[in-house]
């Protein structure tokens, strides 16, 4: 298994373990929690954060994170490699003039051409960024962090995570991310897209907690 | 096989094609426009730069029928744009061209630079012509003409 791979999954089991084993986890700072650790949505914490743990491995996984980069540029392929033919991010991450991310991704994947394409082909802003400068992932609790920072996410609030999750037409080319050059099919997150959204939904209805960390 | 209605360089075509052939393969096999140029296939050098709608699009990589009622401009209409027209002047008037092939590639892109940065900088000029290649290293007097057309422009 190339090294890639293995640091983030070691990550994620550590996460995973301190999640069972640590009492000392927090909820993000808009959070209701009531004394028996049930949010208003009525899921308790622990769950929530269980929770939070699902959508993470979906959040890190090559077909979300390639966008999500640190960089000045996008990734591509499961090894999240550099995007090939000298394609940046530019100012509003949709690339620059003449070599924007529209001049190959189109609305719809083009499996003829081995091309990916959804509606609004873009990267995500630098602040919604879920590696570092190395190409790891960030933790789980930096992620969580900033997925649920309004002043980063575009204003969302836990109903409107929901809401993206379910609905943004990027999201859901995730799921169906088309066939590669050679005609074989891109890799999808690790659970379906409903295993997602249903992981999202108990997440927001425990008040979108955070795991505790950097 | 099915039957498109494309507007190409202002006028309206009508071409029979699988859906899934590069809008590339269209212009130069069904429609005789040879001017756009087949490099690499894969949208890796920038040969076959053409614009829908003014965007600068990699022609062998889009689907004829994603193409839409987009407006095709490709190299044989370029230079009745006038950003076109000047960046046409300028490739001459520098001697840009060597062997030629990626030429008609890196018109297309200039022009779609020069119409989103009126007076781009050289950072701005390596970012947006970078992805079009030429084996015969004529970057320097790219860049020059690019400047050379932006000053006529501006």
């Amino acid at each position: 298994m190339p090294a890639i791979y293995r640091l983030p999954t070691q990550a994620l089991l550590i996460a995973v373990v301190c999640f069972v084993t640590c009492p000392g986890w927090s909820t993000s700072a808009p959070v209701a929690v009531s004394e028996d650790r049930t949010s208003e949505g009525g899921v308790n914490i622990e769950d929530g954060l269980a929770a939070w743990q699902k959508v993470y491995s979906v959040l890190v996984s090559p077909r979300c994170i390639n966008c999500h980069t640190a960089t000045s540029y996008p990734q591509q392929g499961d090894d999240r490699h550099r995007h090939f033919a000298n394609v940046i991010r530019g100012p509003e991450g949709k690339g620059v003039p003449a070599l924007n991310c529209a001049s190959c991704h189109q609305e719809t994947n083009a499996d003829s051409t081995g091309v990916p394409g959804g509606h609004n082909w873009h990267l995500a802003p630098l602040a919604m960024r879920w590696q570092d400068l190395n190409d790891q992932p960030l933790s789980s609790a930096a992620v969580c962090r900033a997925v649920t920072d309004r002043s980063k996410n575009h204003g969302l609030d836990g109903p409107g995570l929901l809401k993206h999750h379910e609905e943004e037409p990027l999201v859901l080319w995730a799921w169906n991310p088309g066939l590669r050059p050679d005609r074989t099919t891109r890799s999808v997150p690790p659970m379906s897209h409903g295993e997602f959204v249903a992981a999202t939904r108990t997440w927001v209805a425990a008040g979108t907690p955070c795991p505790r960390g950097r | 096989m099915a039957t498109y209605q494309l507007n190409v360089n202002g006028q309206r075509k009508q071409v029979k094609a699988d859906p899934s052939t590069p809008l590339l393969w269209v212009l130069r096999e069904e429609l005789k426009m040879t001017g756009t140029k087949y490099g690499c296939g894969i949208s890796a050098c920038g040969a076959c730069t053409v614009h829908l709608d003014g965007v600068a699009t990699r022609s062998c990589v889009v689907p004829v029928s994603l193409v839409g009622d987009r407006k095709i401009v490709t190299i044989e209409g370029i230079g009745t744009d006038p950003v076109g027209r000047a960046v046409q002047d300028a490739w001459i008037d520098k001697d840009v061209v060597q062997c030629g092939y990626c030429q008609s590639g890196q018109i297309m892109s200039a022009v779609a630079l020069l119409k989103a940065t009126p007076k781009p900088s050289d950072t701005n000029i390596e970012e947006s012509m970078g992805g079009n290649l030429c084996r015969c290293a004529t970057y320097v007097r790219i860049r020059e003409a690019i400047k050379s057309a932006s000053q006529q422009l501006t």
